[in-house]
C-alpha cells in the first residue's frame, strides 16, 4: 500500500510541477469559474431567491471541473506518455489516484477563489455547503478522471467527456444543492459521502481495464 | 451464427411465447382485471408501462453482467452480448419514457413531471446510455473499446440505485407507490395480469436480444470474411512471387 501511495504521490507531484511550470490549466479554470458566476448574475432575474443562486454555484463547479478534466490527459496524449505509464512497474490504480489528486488540487484551488467570489456576488455559504463542496470534489475527481481516461482514447475526446461525465455527475449536483440550500443538509452530505465511497471503489477497481490494451 | 441454427427450435419458441403471453396479458388487462377505483381505464397502461420499465432494468442488468464477465474472463464474445443487452435496455427505456409520459398526461394533465421518480430516473439513464453508445462509436474496435464499454456499462447499474436515492432526496412525491414493503398493493387479479404482462415483455426482450445478437455476429463475420477476401489477391501474389 505504501508503494501505491508513493507512486500516486509521485505522479500527482509530476502533474502539479508541470502545471506550475506551464500554467495552462489552473488560470483557465479560475477565469472560467469567475466569468461563469458573472454570467449567472445576468442570467438570473433581479428578484430571484438565494436558493436559485445556490443551484448555479453547482453548475459553475461542475463545468469548471469539466474544464480541468478535459485537460487532464492532454500532456499524456500529446507525448504518447499513457502507454509508458501503463508499462511502468506500478499498480495501474496509482495512475488513477495520482491524476485524480492533481485534478482535485486544481479544482480546490479554483474553488478557493470561486467560493469567496460567490459569497461576494450572491450570498454567504455556511459550513455544510463548504463540506458539501469538498465531498463533491472527491466524487467529481474520482469519476471524472476515469471517464477522462476513457474519452482520451476516443476520436472526439473533447466532445465525448462531457457526455460521459454529466449523467454521472447528476447525483453529485443533487447532493450538493441539498447541502447548500436544502432543509436537511446532513442527509445530503451523507449521500455525497456514499456516492464518493461507492464510485471511488468502482473506479479504483476498474481503471486498469480502461487504460490497458 | 452456429448457436442460432443449433438452437433453432428455442429460437422460435421464445418469440412465440412472447406473442402468446403478451396477447394473453392484453386480454387479461382489458377484460379480467378490475378497473382502478381512482384512475379508471387509464390505469390499464400500468400493465404496459411497468413491465416495460422492469424489462429495461433487466436489459441494463444483463448488459452489466456480461460486461463483468468480459472483464473477468477476457472473452471477446461477451462484448457483443453486453452491447446488445444495453441496446435492448435503452430501447425499452425509451418506451418507458413514452408510456410514462402518456400516463402522466392522462393522470395529472402534464406530459412531464419532475416529481415522477421513475420517469426522471429513466431520463437520466437514457442520457447515460446514450453516452455509452457515443463512447462505443468514438473508440476504434479492439480490446480497449470492449473494456471501456464494459466499465461504463457497469457504472450504469451502480448509477441506477444512486440516482434513485438522489431523486428521492430531491423531490416531492406524487408518484403512486404500488410496491411497498408490505407487498404489492393491488388485488390478486391485477397482480396476476401484471405478472403475465411482465413475463411477456421479458420474453419479447429475450427474443429481440437473440435476433439482434445473431445479426451483429453475422455482421462481424461478414466483415472478417470481406477483409480476408480483400487480402486474398495479395496473398496469391506473394505466394507466386515466393514460388518463382
Amino acid at each position: 500500500m505504501s508503494g501505491l501511495a508513493a507512486d500516486a504521490a509521485a505522479l500527482a507531484r509530476k502533474d502539479l510541477l508541470l502545471e506550475l511550470r506551464a500554467r495552462e490549466t489552473l488560470p483557465a479554470m479560475l477565469l472560467f469559474v469567475v466569468t461563469a458566476l458573472v454570467v449567472f448574475h445576468f442570467a438570473l432575474p433581479a428578484d430571484v431567491s438565494d436558493r436559485a443562486a445556490g443551484g448555479l454555484l453547482w453548475v459553475a463547479i461542475v463545468f469548471t471541473a469539466l474544464l480541468g478534466l478535459t485537460r487532464a490527459f492532454v500532456a499524456e496524449r500529446e507525448q504518447g506518455l499513457l502507454d509508458a505509464l501503463v508499462l511502468t512497474p506500478c499498480d495501474r490504480a496509482a495512475i488513477w489516484i495520482g491524476k485524480a489528486l492533481a485534478v482535485l488540487a486544481f479544482l480546490v484551488a479554483a474553488e478557493v477563489v470561486a467560493l469567496p467570489a460567490y459569497a461576494l456576488f450572491f450570498t454567504e455559504l455556511d459550513a455544510a455547503a463548504i463540506v458539501g463542496v469538498l465531498l463533491a470534489d472527491l466524487g467529481i475527481c474520482a469519476v471524472g478522471t476515469l471517464v477522462a481516461a476513457m474519452a482520451v482514447a476516443g476520436r472526439a475526446r473533447e466532445l465525448l467527456l462531457p457526455l460521459l461525465f454529466l449523467p454521472l455527475a447528476i447525483p453529485i449536483v443533487v447532493g450538493g444543492v441539498g447541502a447548500t440550500v436544502g432543509d436537511d443538509p446532513a442527509r445530503s452530505l451523507a449521500f455525497l459521502a456514499l456516492y464518493d465511497a461507492i464510485f471511488a471503489i468502482l473506479c479504483f477497481a476498474s481503471f486498469e481495464y480502461v487504460v490497458t490494451e | 451464427m452456429s448457436t442460432w441454427s443449433r438452437n433453432s427450435s428455442w429460437a422460435a419458441a421464445v418469440p412465440c411465447a412472447a406473442a402468446a403471453l403478451l396477447l394473453l396479458g392484453l386480454g387479461l388487462a382489458l377484460f379480467w382485471a378490475p378497473e382502478d377505483a381512482d384512475q379508471g381505464i387509464s390505469q390499464k397502461i400500468f400493465y404496459v408501462h411497468v413491465p416495460v420499465a422492469l424489462t429495461a432494468y433487466a436489459g441494463f442488468g444483463w448488459g452489466a453482467w456480461k460486461a463483468l464477465r468480459l472483464l473477468w474472463t477476457g472473452e471477446e464474445r461477451y462484448d457483443l452480448e453486453s452491447y446488445t443487452a444495453v441496446h435492448m435496455g435503452t430501447i425499452f427505456g425509451v418506451l418507458t419514457l413514452v408510456t410514462g409520459s402518456i400516463w402522466a398526461k392522462v393522470s395529472w394533465g402534464v406530459w412531464w413531471s419532475w416529481s415522477e421518480r421513475q420517469l426522471v430516473l429513466f431520463l437520466i439513464l437514457f442520457l447515460f446510455y446514450s453516452a455509452y453508445f457515443m463512447l462505443r462509436y468514438s473508440l476504434d474496435p479492439g480490446p480497449r473499446r470492449q473494456r471501456s464499454s464494459a466499465v461504463y456499462a457497469l457504472f450504469g447499474v451502480v448509477l441506477i440505485p444512486i440516482s434513485f436515492l438522489a431523486i428521492r432526496l430531491a423531490e416531492d412525491l406524487i408518484h403512486p407507490v404500488v410496491f411497498t414493503r408490505e407487498g404489492p398493493q393491488m388485488s390478486d387479479s391485477m397482480f396476476t395480469t401484471f405478472c403475465v404482462c411482465l413475463a411477456g415483455m421479458l420474453a419479447l426482450a429475450g427474443a429481440l436480444y437473440r435476433v439482434e445478437l445473431a445479426g451483429k455476429r453475422i455482421d462481424e463475420r461478414v466483415r472478417e470474411l470481406r477483409e480476408l477476401l480483400a487480402a486474398e489477391p495479395v496473398r496469391q501474389h506473394v505466394l507466386t512471387e515466393v514460388r518463382s
